[in-house]
């Protein structure tokens, strides 16, 4: 193969004002991260919703998250970005309707839609995980914390989640990373995140192989350090003396 | 302080736990319960702090009527306190956390004074030194003792323990009972489910035999242990004494 590999590539200048391509990929960089991290918080936080209701013994409540999990687990992200881009926006009610599709900027409204679609379908994998973490503390943290007294509400707050959540960190940071690598469907929509830029450059440079090169470089380091943090977080939050909180 | 009148409870269509269980236990009075393996002793003791529900029958517990479906129950189960075979500590707590958590999120306490009750309570049951280490740090005869500190937080009106010395080594249970019978002195009514018949001879007021869900006996230990009237409690009481004769 007689590829010229071309590394000064990401210096040269895009021919719009000062700027070069490495800025091009530092923006799309920027963009991959806050829908990621945005879409995360969505995710945790229904997750944790969803994955209680799953747990708890009234019949009608875990039956909503397991409709809910069935729903967003079954259909491919893919669609449901579509659904919430192309349909959702159509059924908003007026004046929220003219909002959002003319008073917003267009990569504004493209950017919740990704947040939306993103944290609702993390949101029914989380509840899987924190429905699991729950179930597999033995049954007596239950009832200590119903037999001092404690209502429902804060037998989850303060007994079963902050214990589930420690044993979950390990599946919890995979679909951390996941959510980060699936953030990159906003390309298909018209952002420019971090895969757009990488296309985007090699369109206007040719330098495919560089550019994909640079944007795998970058995806990489980005999960090993999102990695490394979960890593510290779970030393951090081990409870000194015991092997595993699942056991028993 | 707890009056049960005419409970039964099932597990399941057929299966009869609890059969017509009368019994009333007074102020300041401490009742030994014993019978073999699944008679129903960890059931009965359950349904005086509703873990266990029952399906007929009255509990009174301080005056209220718990098997009333209109009672608040987290309130009777602040004036109860639980002491069980595993502990069940929370792990992820230090020590005087486990002690003060409920004492602040139910009864509304200042964490400072909450703190101050935990080291009175630890001081109490010998383990203040340990109070900044997690459960898993202790051996389960310290554990069962902060889980006994962790039921007094609540200054609770009862207390009931059910096997609280089955899941320790040999050489761990005279400190817990050491700590039960301390507690029998100051005059907390208590239920105690157990085996240890040094416990039921020595400290308890009464004894009472449990059998298929049914209470055959309800004696002063000197009776119980001396003329027992069934043939259930006779053997029963020949098996669980015969390694101390041997
Ligand atoms: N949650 C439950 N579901 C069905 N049966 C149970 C349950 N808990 C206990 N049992 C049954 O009820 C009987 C009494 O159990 P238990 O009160 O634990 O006895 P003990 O504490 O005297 O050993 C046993 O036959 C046991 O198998
Ligand atoms: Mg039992």
């Amino acid at each position: 193969m007689n590829y010229h590999w071309d590394w000064g590539i990401f210096f040269k200048s895009t021919g719009i004002g000062q700027e070069i391509y490495l800025h091009w990929f530092i923006t799309g960089l920027g963009w991959t991260v806050a829908l990621s991290l945005s879409g995360w918080l969505i995710a945790m936080l229904l997750g944790t919703v969803l994955g209680v209701l799953r747990t708890l013994p009234q019949r009608s409540l875990s039956a909503i998250g397991t409709a809910y999990v069935n729903l967003f687990r079954n259909v491919p992200l893919l669609v449901q970005l579509f659904v919430w881009y192309f349909i959702v926006p159509d059924y908003l009610p007026e004046p929220i309707q003219t909002w959002f599709k003319q008073g917003l900027k267009p990569e504004i409204s493209g950017f919740i839609s990704v947040v939306a679609c993103l944290g609702l379908f993390t949101a029914a994998r989380v509840c899987e995980q924190v429905r699991t973490g729950i179930q597999a503390l033995p049954r007596g943290q239950i009832n200590a914390a119903l037999a001092l007294g404690l209502n429902p509400w804060k037998t989850y707050r303060h007994v079963l989640l902050p214990q589930a959540f420690r044993i979950i960190i390990p599946p919890l940071t995979s679909e951390f990373l996941n959510i980060f690598k699936n953030s990159s469907v906003a390309s298909l929509i018209g952002l420019m995140d971090l895969l757009a830029q990488t296309k985007q450059t090699a369109e206007f440079t040719a330098n495919l192989f560089e550019a994909f090169t640079l944007a795998t470089l970058i995806y990489f380091t980005l999960n090993m350090s999102l990695m490394l943090m979960m890593r510290w977080l779970e030393k951090r939050v081990k409870v000194p003396g015991l092997i595993s909180l699942g056991g028993k | 302080m707890i009056r049960f009148n005419k409970v039964n409870k099932w597990f399941g269509r057929d299966h009869h736990v609890l059969k017509n269980i009368t019994l009333e236990v007074k102020q300041g009075e401490v009742v030994v319960v014993c019978g073999p393996s699944g008679s129903g002793k960890s059931t009965l003791i359950r349904t005086i702090n509703q873990l266990e529900p029952v399906n007929d029958g009255v509990i009174i517990v301080d005056g209220i009527t718990i098997t009333d479906p209109k009672t608040n129950i987290n309130k009777v189960r602040e004036e109860v306190g639980f002491v069980f075979q595993h502990f069940n500590l929370y792990p992820h707590l230090t020590v005087l956390e486990n002690i003060t958590l409920a004492p602040i999120q139910v009864r509304k306490m200042e964490k400072a004074a909450a703190e101050q009750l935990g080291v009175e309570l630890l001081e109490r049951v010998g383990l203040l030194n340990k109070k900044d280490v997690y459960p898993a740090q202790l051996s389960g005869g310290q554990q069962q003792r902060v889980a006994i500190a962790r039921g007094l937080a609540m200054r609770p009106k009862v207390m009931l323990f059910d096997e609280p010395t089955s899941a320790l080594d040999p050489e761990m249970i005279g400190e817990v009972l050491k700590v039960m019978q301390d507690l029998a002195e100051s005059g907390m009514t208590m239920v105690v489910v157990t085996h240890e018949m040094g416990f039921a001879r020595e400290v308890s007021d009464r004894v009472i035999f449990l059998d298929h869900g049914e209470i055959l006996e309800d004696a002063k230990p000197e009776d119980f242990f001396t003329n027992p009237q069934h043939e259930r409690a006779k053997q029963f009481l020949r098996q669980i004494l015969a390694p101390m004769h041997q």
